[in-house]
This record gives C-alpha cells, sequence and structure tokens, in this order.
C-alpha cells in the first residue's frame, strides 16, 4: 500500500511539472546552472573511476585468458565490450545516484525545511517545475555524455594499463578494439543512460521535495533516495538487457 | 480587505480550524494570535493557498480566493509578499540576488532598473551596503528585515507574515514591528501578522484575532485587550504577574483612576 502511495506522489509530481514557465529566461538560466552542477561537478570522479575500471579490467581479463590459442586481441575486445555494454552506462550511474542524487535530495529537502519552496510557491512560481524540471533535464543532457565520455577513457585505461604491465602492445590493442565492433551496443548504452538519468534526477527529487521534519530527515531522506535509485538502476539494468539484448 | 468565512480544517481526525470568520482590513496589521499548536500557522497557510481547507471560503477584496483556478491564484500571489518564520532566504543567494529574484521572474526590467529597485527596498528597511553578502553572514534581525525587503520588491497588496519575532531580542523586535507597521501604513497594505509576542499585540494590533483551540475565541483591537473579560484571552496575553500588573495599571490609567503623564521619579521620592 505505501508503495502505491509513493509511487501516485512521485507520478502526481511529474505531472505537475509541465506547466507553463513564468520566465523562459529564468528557467533556461537554472537549466545551466544545473548543467554545471551536474555535469561538470561529477566530471573528476567520472574520468577517476572510468581509467581505473578500465585499467583493472584489462588486467583481470589478461589474468583468465591462460590459453595460448586465445589472440591477445581478445583481451582488447573483451574491455571494449565491457565498458560499453556495463562498465561506462551502469557503474557510472551507480557512482552518479551517490554523487548526484544524493545532492539533489540535500538540496530540495533543505529548501522544503527552511521554507524556501514555500518561499517560492507564494511568490506564484510552480516550484516543481522551476525546481525539479531543470535538475531533470540537466541529467538527461549532461549523464549520456558523461557516460560517453567514460566509456572512452574506459578503453584508454585498458589500453594504459595494458601497455604499462607488458600484457600487449598498444597496436594489438588498437587492432582488437576494431574487431567485431557492433555499434548497436552504443545504442544498448546510450538508452540505459538515459533511463538511468532519469532515474537518478527524479526519484532524489521525489524524496527531497516531500521531506518533512529536519536536518535528520534530510539526511535520512538523501541515502533512501540514493539506496532506492540504485536499487531501481539495477532492476531497469535487467529490464533493458533482457528487452534489447534478449534472444 | 482578505475575508474568510466558516473556514474548517482538519488533519486526519484532529481538527485544527474549526469554522473560522473574520475580516482582514487594509491598511492595518492584522494579527492572529494564540497558544501553540491553536492553528494560526494552518490558518495563515490556508489564506496563502499553501493548505487547502475543508470547507470554507476565502475572498480577496470580493474575489473568492477559493474558486480561483491554478493560474488565477499564480497571478493574485504576485500581489501577496510574505515573511517566513526563519526568514525562508535562498541560501546560495547573495542579498541582492535575493530581494531581485522576483523582479527577475516577473518583469521585464533592466539590470540597472531592478538594482534601483533592489536598493530603494533596502534603505526602506534601514539596510543599506549589504547587497553582496550572503545569508549566512546576516544577523537574525537582518535575514528578517531582508525577507520584508523582498517581500515588499514587487509594491503587493498583501503582507503575510509569520513570527516576524521569533529569535529577536526585544528592542529588536520592536524595530521590526515599528517596520512592518510603517510599511502597512506606507503601502495601504493589508498585512497579516502570526504572531505570539505581547509586545507586538499591544504596540500593533489594530485588528486582532485570538484562536484558541483551532476556534474563534475572541476578536478586538489592543485597547479591547485591557479590558477584555476572556479569561483564556487573559491568561494567554498577561501570562506573568508582571504582565498582569502592567495591564492593571493601564485599566487605571484608561479610567482616569492614576494620571498617564505622571512622574515616576517624583512619585518615588
Amino acid at each position: 500500500m505505501l508503495f502505491f502511495n509513493h509511487f501516485g506522489r512521485y507520478l502526481l509530481m511529474l505531472k505537475g511539472m509541465f506547466t507553463k514557465p513564468e520566465n523562459w529566461r529564468m528557467y533556461w538560466k537554472e537549466l545551466m546552472h544545473q548543467c554545471v552542477e551536474i555535469g561538470i561537478g561529477s566530471l573528476g570522479i567520472v574520468v577517476i573511476i572510468s581509467v581505473f575500471m578500465g585499467a583493472v579490467s584489462a588486467v583481470q581479463t589478461s589474468y583468465q585468458l591462460v590459453s595460448p590459442l586465445i589472440p591477445l586481441t581478445t583481451i582488447a575486445q573483451i574491455v571494449r565490450d565491457t565498458v560499453i555494454l556495463e562498465f561506462a552506462p551502469t557503474v557510472v550511474c551507480i557512482v552518479l545516484a551517490g554523487v548526484v542524487g544524493s545532492k539533489i535530495a540535500s538540496e530540495l529537502g533543505n529548501m522544503r525545511v527552511s521554507e524556501q519552496i514555500d518561499a517560492l510557491e507564494i511568490m506564484g512560481i510552480n516550484t516543481k517545475s522551476y525546481l525539479i524540471m531543470p535538475k531533470i533535464m540537466a541529467c538527461l543532457i549532461t549523464i549520456p555524455l558523461l557516460v560517453i565520455l567514460s566509456m572512452g577513457l574506459g578503453i584508454y585505461g585498458g589500453r594504459l594499463a595494458g601497455v604499462a604491465t607488458k600484457i600487449l602492445s598498444a597496436d594489438t590493442y588498437d587492432q582488437g578494439l576494431l574487431l567485431n565492433f557492433v555499434p548497436y551496443n552504443v545504442f544498448f548504452a546510450l538508452v540505459k543512460a538515459y533511463t538511468f538519468a532519469f532515474i537518478i534526477s527524479t526519484i532524489p527529487s521525489y524524496y527531497g521535495y516531500y521531506v518533512k521534519g529536519g536536518a535528520l530527515e534530510i539526511g535520512r531522506s538523501s541515502t533512501k533516495s540514493v539506496v532506492v535509485s540504485c536499487v531501481m538502476i539495477l532492476f531497469a539494468d535487467y529490464i533493458l538487457a533482457a528487452l534489447l539484448l534478449g534472444k | 480587505m482578505i475575508e474568510f468565512k466558516n473556514l474548517k480544517k482538519a488533519f486526519g481526525d484532529k481538527i485544527v480550524l474549526d469554522d473560522v470568520s473574520h475580516v482582514m482590513e487594509t491598511g492595518k496589521a492584522n494579527l492572529i494570535i494564540g497558544q501553540s499548536g491553536s492553528g494560526k500557522t494552518v490558518l495563515q497557510k490556508c489564506l496563502v493557498g499553501l493548505f487547502e481547507p475543508d470547507e470554507g471560503e476565502i475572498i480577496y477584496d470580493g474575489v473568492s480566493f477559493t474558486d480561483m483556478n491554478i493560474e488565477q491564484r499564480k497571478e493574485l500571489r504576485q500581489q501577496i509578499g510574505m515573511l517566513f518564520q526563519g526568514s525562508a532566504l535562498f541560501d546560495s543567494m547573495t542579498v541582492e540576488q535575493n530581494i531581485m529574484f522576483p523582479l527577475d521572474m516577473f518583469t521585464s526590467q533592466g539590470f540597472s532598473d531592478k538594482l534601483a529597485r533592489v536598493n530603494e527596498v533596502l534603505k526602506r528597511v534601514n539596510l543599506e551596503g549589504v547587497n553582496k553578502k550572503y545569508p549566512a553572514e546576516l544577523s537574525g534581525g537582518m535575514k528578517k528585515r531582508v525577507g520584508i525587503a523582498r517581500a515588499i520588491v514587487l509594491n503587493p497588496k498583501y503582507l503575510f507574515c509569520d513570527e516576524p519575532n521569533s529569535g529577536l531580542d526585544p528592542q529588536t523586535s520592536m524595530v521590526i514591528d515599528k517596520l512592518i507597521l510603517d510599511i502597512t501604513r506606507e503601502f495601504n497594505m493589508t498585512t497579516v501578522i502570526n504572531t505570539h509576542d505581547m509586545n507586538s499585540v499591544m504596540e500593533m494590533g489594530e485588528n486582532i484575532i485570538y484562536l484558541f483551540d483551532g476556534k474563534k475565541e475572541w476578536s478586538g483591537n489592543r485597547k479591547d485587550i485591557i479590558f477584555s473579560k476572556n479569561e483564556r484571552l487573559n491568561k494567554f496575553i498577561f501570562a506573568s504577574e508582571f504582565l498582569q500588573d502592567a495591564k492593571d495599571m493601564r485599566m487605571l490609567e484608561a479610567t482616569g483612576k492614576i494620571a498617564n503623564d505622571r512622574n515616576m521619579d517624583d512619585m518615588l521620592k
């Protein structure tokens, strides 16, 4: 019963966002601000995670491929496909659910508790539209870009680690990258990125917007929003894989 | 003028407002007073539309607020200013940006015009030279004044103040009270103040409604309070022996039993 209550309010929140903005210029300004906060703000962590993810998967793949019959180019192929299909969209989005999600939930929660949202409502501003919509749009714009960047950096990280540990040469790695490349995998990764971006922005917005109480409740709702977002990402990951990759 | 008729509001089984009616007059400081939990905040939130009353009607200058659609309410709200208990200033914005925000959102003025208006209202609340400060750098009284400046920047017809003196020392409270009263008269606004500060009640209560347990228990002005026989009101307003003595003195003054221009130094010699 509680689930339906939350889900109903979540849908009403999304519906409430779609009204004509009071001032397009202010909404645009807020969207740009959120793009910087979410996109540029998460750039550092995405770069670090992606490079190391690719590097570790190159080293671990070579460790498992003990047969001399398997060509070394396979390592590059495996790193490429793992990074594109799973690591870049899913792992990066789970990390972003923590980084961006907690930020969104605590920002909105603090605004709610300190009556800043009420102040905006009194001014005649649709707070769902002004506060939540730009965050969702910013996530939908920047997170797929971060995922694309992560794909590139992950693959490059694998190359760096492969060469540094003398598992394979740079030429062999580059050769492997071009073998049996399936562009559909990139499309699949982007579908996942957009879906996860929606989850990362809307669930924390819901928990932050409807928070009641004080500082303790803001912390709790922030944690809850991250946990629920991560579970939903994993659930959506499975559904999308079954729908788009299932035979 | 804001009129509300037979307002009822309940949260679950708990009735918070029970058949409350009153008229808030233009150009006056209209006070809602009552103990904590008596329903004054809920009444104020119903009046501004943050809560929807279960029954009853709210009328702004002859137009029913209750019957308005979302767009009409949004339009009316541009004529409403509100000072919140905790000031509700936007933390990430400077004082100037906070006050300019309603102008940015609802006017097409150029930056220099908006800045001139911001400086004008800051001057009006006696708070010049703080444009670039952030709310965290301001004292409680200064935050309240910035809150008032933001509330009046669009020249509203209605001003709502939720506990404007909470957390302030008596002297600063009086400054804020005087400011609200002066602004109300200067701009001929309908000001609704939610308070349980007795100094405020006695200093600016021109039209007072006393709520007890969600019901309207008494209404009148600050002079009426002195002579009121309502036991609950007297217990609430003159809670201490000191305040009771002060009330007795005022009654003696008002009935001419003692002179109100008496010289205390002479009397104590």
